[in-house]
């Protein structure tokens, strides 16, 4: 069977899916913040797909080298984010960060 | 207006001004009223007798009238009003003697027997008021007038009654009386207002004339005839005597005001005020049809009876001559029933001064009473009880033998006034009952059965009070004569019960001045259908006899031409009238006969029994008990009329009463029930439906304020989920309205 455009884009899609579903679902922190690197992943693959089997020209390895770069400093940044949480907090459970509702 | 006229007036206004005078200085007065009152009677009785004098001697009628109540044009009859005025016939005349003289008399005896009364000015100023009303009554010379100075005399009479209103018996016996007198003139005006609704006067003359001219068919009372109509207004106008006279039914008030002073009985409930009602019956008696004539000459007949049967047992001094007066009365009204005018108003005439002597006599033993019970201490014997009494001709001499004078007249022995008069009604009675037959034929037996009883009676009493041996030995010893205010008063009385005043022949009335001259019967002018029916061959034999007395009759009656009075038409007599006449002539001798035979027996059974063999009065009453009580208790008459009368209203009272209680006031709690109940319901409404609206609308208000609550979980991943979903619903719809365009 030749592997075609479609196959790398189904693949894409079923990370981001599921890096939706981890996002969305998972009660610790952490675990969210992998759904995250899902999602980013997920979108990195959709453009080195591009790259090969579209235009002829390097935007879509250049956009996945930047995607990576920031998913790296997001990633410091949300960590960041956690640590603070859990020292106010003292715990790391998404649901019991609800201080805003009424 | 004729110079008589104007002192006729001047008569009725001097009791007025003595009223007057005397009710505004109640305290000035009050030991010597008679001061004022008694003069001013004096000259009112001078003027009276002056009047007499003139018109005695003049026939014929003196009238003023002017019109007093004017009704401008009335549509359907033309020009209305009511007249009034004054008349002096020799009716009028004696009438005005008759009244002045007793009231002058009652008010010099007052002097001495109400001396020191609590209320001395009050009495001799009530005693004007009614001398005023009852001049009133003599000298009008319309129904209407006389029908104001009736009333007034009832009045007169209830302040009279009750005069020491601070005892209850004058209070009860007051209202009695000016009650029952009511009922009688229910019934009077019911005929005065017939004779009006028919003929729009009241004045005496043009009635008479109206009628005699013939009874328009128009003349009908629900339907009746013509003739039955006359007949049935005569008799309610007589209703009126029946009350003010003390006939059957109306008779119970008269022994009832015996609880006034006994000078006020003298006047009032002897000699004036109860006559008023047989003059009305004279006044009336032109149109009084044959079946009215019936009636009323039975209920005189049977009041007279009834009456007598009750004084038989009476105890009271003051009770017997009550009695004996209804029992009068009873006789008067019989006589103008049986067609014996002028013997009917003779007995008024003599039965005045005689019974007034009685009753002030009676007046005279009660003063003494009292003196002598005040002296001993004494407050609970009765001083007017005649078993305390006894002996007293020897104590009080005066009193007696003019007591005795008067009682010789009352039971009809020759000699006296009274003789002559009740001798004719007697006869009067026996020719009516002959010619009318029927029940008729009781009256003249009726009349001397009560001869003989009030010959009894008024001996009996005679006996109990002056003779025989003191029943009250202490009483007895205190006991003296009257003075003379007291006294004078009695003798003349007594010297005015003899023969010759009213004509020379002792036994022969009829031919007497009174009788013949001055009051003869007067003409009937009742249609002819309604006369009477006395034997048809009786009249056509008398009709034939007639005619020559008639030619002699209109000669005597020519009249002086003067425009200044109106004469009355010299009727001549009706057939009935002329045979009546001409039978009381012939059973007269008879009757004589008779009448001095019943009263001797009554004399000499009341000797026999009060005198003779004292114990067998209680014999005879253990024996007939049922009897006695029934005459002592007078026939539980008064016992019915609680029961049956007062009983009835009482029951009315009594459901109205229940009526207002239960309905009325069950009616305004039922509303006030139903409002509470209403409120209820709206309370009801007000609290589940009104307040549940708007519990409902906070409901929804706050259930979609949960609702939507839900939404703000606070959870991170809540709403990226929300955006994730609004993110879809945004792709979907773009993407197909773009696609749509």
């Amino acid at each position: 069977m030749t592997v075609g455009l479609e196959h790398f884009l189904i693949v894409s899609a079923v990370l981001f899916v599921l890096g939706l579903y981890a996002m969305l679902s998972r009660r610790n922190a952490i675990a969210v913040l992998m759904g995250i690197e899902l999602i980013l992943n997920a979108a990195n693959i959709n453009f080195i797909a591009f790259t090969r089997y579209g235009a002829v020209n390097m935007n879509g390895q250049m956009s996945a080298v930047f995607v990576i770069v920031i998913a790296a400093a997001e990633a410091a940044v949300a960590l960041a984010i956690v640590l603070n949480i859990y020292k106010n907090f003292h715990s790391v459970s998404v649901p019991d960060v609800d201080k805003l509702r009424d | 207006m004729h110079q008589l006229i104007l002192l006729s007036l001047i008569i009725l206004g001097l009791p007025l001004v003595s009223f007057l005078l005397i009710i505004f200085n109640q305290k000035r007065l009050q030991r010597n009223a008679h001061l004022i009152a008694v003069p001013i009677l004096a000259f009112a009785l001078v003027l009276a007798l002056y009047i007499a004098y003139e018109k005695l001697k003049m026939p014929g009628t003196l009238n003023f009238s002017f019109e007093w109540i004017k009704f401008g044009i009335v549509p359907g009859i033309g020009p209305l009003a009511i007249t009034s005025g004054v008349m002096i016939d020799n009716l009028t005349a004696i009438m005005l003697v008759v009244v002045t003289l007793i009231s002058f008399l009652v008010h010099l005896f007052s002097s001495e027997y109400m001396k020191g009364d609590i209320r001395y000015a009050r009495y001799y100023a009530y005693l004007g008021i009614f001398t005023f009303s009852m001049l009133g009554i003599v000298i009008g010379n319309n129904l209407f007038a006389l029908y104001i100075f009736w009333e007034l005399v009832g009045f007169s009479s209830y302040a009279l009654i009750s005069h020491w209103y601070e005892k209850p018996a004058p209070q009860l016996a007051a209202k009695k009386a000016f009650i029952v007198n009511r009922v009688g003139d229910v019934g009077m005006w019911t005929g005065l207002m017939i004779v009006w609704a028919n003929f729009h006067t009241f004045d005496f003359k043009a009635i008479f004339e109206r009628i005699s001219a013939g009874l328009p068919p128009s003349f009908s009372l629900l339907g009746l005839s013509p003739e039955a109509t006359l007949t049935a207004a005569g008799i309610l106008i007589f209703c009126g005597a029946i009350g003010k006279s003390a006939q059957f039914p109306l008779h119970v008030w008269l022994p009832d005001a015996m609880e006034g002073p006994t000078p006020v009985s003298a006047l009032i409930h002897a000699a004036t005020m109860v006559a008023a009602g047989v003059y009305l019956t004279a006044r009336i008696f032109p149109i009084l049809t044959g079946d009215a004539m019936l009636v009323v000459a039975c209920v005189g007949g049977f009041t007279s009876f009834l009456a007598a049967s009750i004084a038989l047992t009476q105890n009271d001094i003051k009770k017997v001559l009550a009695y004996s007066t209804v029992s009068q009365l009873g006789y008067m009204i019989m006589a103008m029933g049986v067609g014996a005018f002028s013997a009917g108003f003779f007995h008024l005439t003599t039965h005045a001064m005689f019974k007034a002597c009685l009753f002030l006599g009676s007046g005279s033993v009660i003063h003494a009473m009292h003196h002598s019970l005040h002296h001993l201490h004494d407050h609970h014997t009765d001083p007017q009880d005649m078993r305390n009494m006894g002996g007293m001709l020897k104590k009080m001499p005066i009193t007696g033998w003019t007591f005795i004078v008067a009682t010789l007249a009352i039971s009809g022995i020759p000699l006296t006034s009274g003789f002559m008069s009740k001798d004719e009604i007697l006869s009067g009675a026996a020719a009516y009952g002959t010619l009318q037959g029927g029940i008729a034929r009781a009256l003249p037996i009726i009349g001397f059965g009560v001869a003989l009883m009030t010959a009894f009676y008024m001996w009996r009493q005679v006996f109990m009070v002056f003779f025989g041996k003191p029943r009250n030995e202490k009483i007895y010893e205190h006991v003296h004569e009257s003075p003379k205010a007291m006294t004078a008063p009695l003798i003349m009385l007594a010297v005015l019960s003899l023969w010759f005043w009213y004509g020379a022949n002792p036994i022969d009335p009829a031919n007497g001045w009174f009788m013949k001259k001055w009051v003869p019967t007067v003409a009937q002018i009742i249609p002819a259908s309604t006369a009477p029916r006395f034997g048809a061959a009786e009249v056509s034999m008398h009709t034939a006899a007639v005619q020559p007395r008639i030619d002699e009759v209109q000669a005597h009656t020519c009249v002086p031409e003067n425009p200044m009075t109106a004469q009355v038409e010299a009727h001549e007599l009706m057939p009935h009238q002329e045979v009546l006449e001409q039978k009381t002539k012939d059973v007269a001798g008879m009757g004589m006969l008779i009448s001095v035979f019943v009263a001797l027996t009554g004399i000499t059974l009341a000797w026999f029994m009060y005198l003779k063999n004292t114990t067998l009065a209680d014999n005879l009453a253990r024996t007939f008990r049922p009897l006695y009580n029934f005459s002592l208790n007078k026939w539980y008459i008064d016992e019915f009329y609680e029961y049956a009368v007062v009983g009835t209203f009482m029951l009315i009272a009594r459901s109205c009463g229940w009526f207002d209680t239960h309905v009325v006031d069950g009616a305004v709690n039922g509303v006030g029930k139903v409002t509470v109940a209403f409120s209820y319901i709206v309370g009801w409404f007000d609290k589940y439906v009104v307040d549940g609206l708007v519990n409902l609308s906070a409901g929804v208000t706050q259930f979609f304020g949960m609702m939507f609550r839900s939404v703000q979980t606070g959870k991170v991943q809540t709403y990226m989920v929300w955006t994730l979903a609004c993110i879809v619903i945004l792709f979907v719809v773009v993407r197909f309205v773009f696609a749509a365009q």
